[in-house]
């Protein structure tokens, strides 16, 4: 049982430590040979541009598969914006794996990233997020639940066995939301949590 | 209840452009070209850091039209440069939003004495250092962000590598030292005692590092990520090579599969020109920028 965490740029080590704080196994995910045997995957956040000119090496062609296979993954921020149907403004979705369009940097330039606590279903009425520069979910598709809103807007989702989130429970201690995928979305139970 | 400008909110953006490249652009199309190749973030200013030598004078922040325009042209994060000390400087990027200030050493110090209070911002604060004490005093000012300041404009890497072993090497001390050891430490470092408990901690510095100053190849930043460096700015290099970019796509390339040799043979071929560079024993002594502030 490993969990795999995208590893191209962006706030890698973080989701490394909240797993880790779990006692899930975890693997760094750069290119495609170390997609083989995961449970799941975690999209961290970083910069969606650059994450996505990078996993053109093989790696989003083989996400493509796996997702439709049905390997859980969890998207946060620039995450959530590789696995969305359509993202505003563009052309073309990398991943496209969960029915939602997302907005882009849509709570802002820096001076208004903020933190918060969400009231999340299935999780807990005050669970702390961070929100920088983050992507709004403004369209979400039949299938697909939300799961928080922040001032009325979806800002975590989920469909099938893909999860997504507009901010970075990594950059907090709580482990709740950790918990939720490794527990809820993967199905996987977990030998001996620490911390 | 909705808290902005935290340290987390500031340190967080940092902690997202990881293992990711920043590039200086002096115009909108320079910051397009940066984008398209996978820069994480953009530096905007009024000119490279080796124009700046060349020419000599005073360096000042960018004027705030090319900043806008830079801001407008591309969605990724833009970060812009004030004087050490020039909290005024600091207070209009702040109004014009930028994403980052960095308070540079490229630029002509507006204050001999002292840098500006950070904490007083709800933008955050990148500062350079030479060493742990210098990384430290700039965290306790506020800095959500450091890089080492190498030497910048010269296409040399030699003062960053010297800059983050140094930076490497008192780190492993903080981390070694039994506790009683830790103020005497602190006060020959010139680095707050909170600080190093801070690292101590974290097992690391406590915020994001990035190395700077002197990049110029993919090799160049493969070889600061493997010594430790969380990411990686390319000032000069880019945009006084031959060909911009096919460089600029390279070095992010061989920051991400930095341990990769045959990915950085691969990405390293037919580059064109790499920028001049300059040797640093012929730079005289006032003349270099990484002893401006301290």
């Amino acid at each position: 049982m490993t969990i795999g965490v995208l590893g191209l740029q962006g706030a890698v080590r973080e989701h490394v430590k909240s797993l880790d704080a779990l006692g899930v196994p975890t693997r760094v995910v750069k290119s495609t040979a170390d997609l083989d045997g995961l449970s799941g995957l975690i999209l961290p956040g970083g910069e969606s541009t650059a994450i996505a000119l990078l996993g053109e090496n093989g790696v989003f062609d083989r996400l493509r598969r796996l997702a439709a296979e049905g390997l859980p993954m969890f998207g946060t921020c620039a995450g959530m914006i590789l696995l969305a149907r359509d993202v505003e403004g563009r052309a073309a979705a990398p991943l496209g794996a969960i029915d939602i369009t997302v907005a882009r940097n849509a709570s802002g330039r820096q001076v208004h990233s903020f933190e918060t606590t969400l009231a999340i279903d299935g999780i807990g009425d005050d669970v702390p997020a961070v929100f920088i520069r983050a992507p709004y979910i403004t369209r979400v598709g039949a299938g697909v639940r939300v799961l928080a809103r922040h001032a009325g807007v979806p800002v975590m989702a989920t469909e099938g066995r893909i999860l997504v989130a507009s901010f970075h429970p990594e950059l907090t201690e709580d482990l709740r939301v950790h918990r939720y995928f490794v527990e809820t979305v993967c199905g996987l139970r977990r030998e001996g949590e620490r911390g | 209840m909705v808290e902005k400008g935290t340290y987390r909110v500031k340190s967080g953006l940092a902690e997202m452009l990881k293992g990711g490249v920043i590039m200086d652009v002096t115009t909108a199309e320079q910051a397009r070209i940066a984008e398209t190749a996978g820069a994480v973030a953009v530096m905007a200013l009024e000119r490279v850091p080796a124009d700046i030598r060349a020419q000599g004078g005073v360096a000042r922040m960018a004027d705030p039209t090319k900043v806008r325009e830079i801001m407008d042209t591309v969605s990724i994060p833009v970060m812009a440069k004030a004087r050490i000390g020039h909290f005024v400087e600091a207070q209009v990027l702040e109004a014009l939003e930028v994403d980052y200030i960095d308070e540079s050493e490229v630029l002509t110090p507006a204050d001999p004495h002292f840098h500006i209070n950070k904490w007083a911002f709800t933008v955050p604060f990148i500062c350079g250092a030479r060493d742990l004490g210098e990384a430290c005093r700039r965290i306790a000012e506020g800095a959500a962000m450091i890089r080492t300041k190498g030497e910048p404009g010269t296409g040399n890497v030699i003062e960053a590598v010297r800059h983050m072993r140094l930076m490497n090497e008192q780190i492993r001390a903080v981390l070694d030292a039994p506790e009683e050891e830790l103020m005497t430490i602190g006060k020959n470092l010139g680095a707050p005692y909170q600080i190093l408990l801070a690292i101590r901690d974290a097992g690391r510095l406590p915020v994001v590092n990035f190395a700077a100053g002197g990049i110029a190849t993919p090799a160049d930043a493969a070889m600061m990520m493997q010594l430790g460096c969380d990411g990686i700015f390319v000032g000069s290099g880019i945009f006084k090579s031959g060909d911009p970019a096919r460089r600029a796509r390279a070095i992010v390339e061989a920051t991400t599969h930095y341990d990769d040799a045959k990915l950085i043979a691969e990405v390293s071929k037919g580059l064109g020109e790499a920028m001049p560079g300059i040797e640093i024993g012929t730079i005289p002594e006032h003349e270099m920028m990484q002893t401006r502030g301290k």
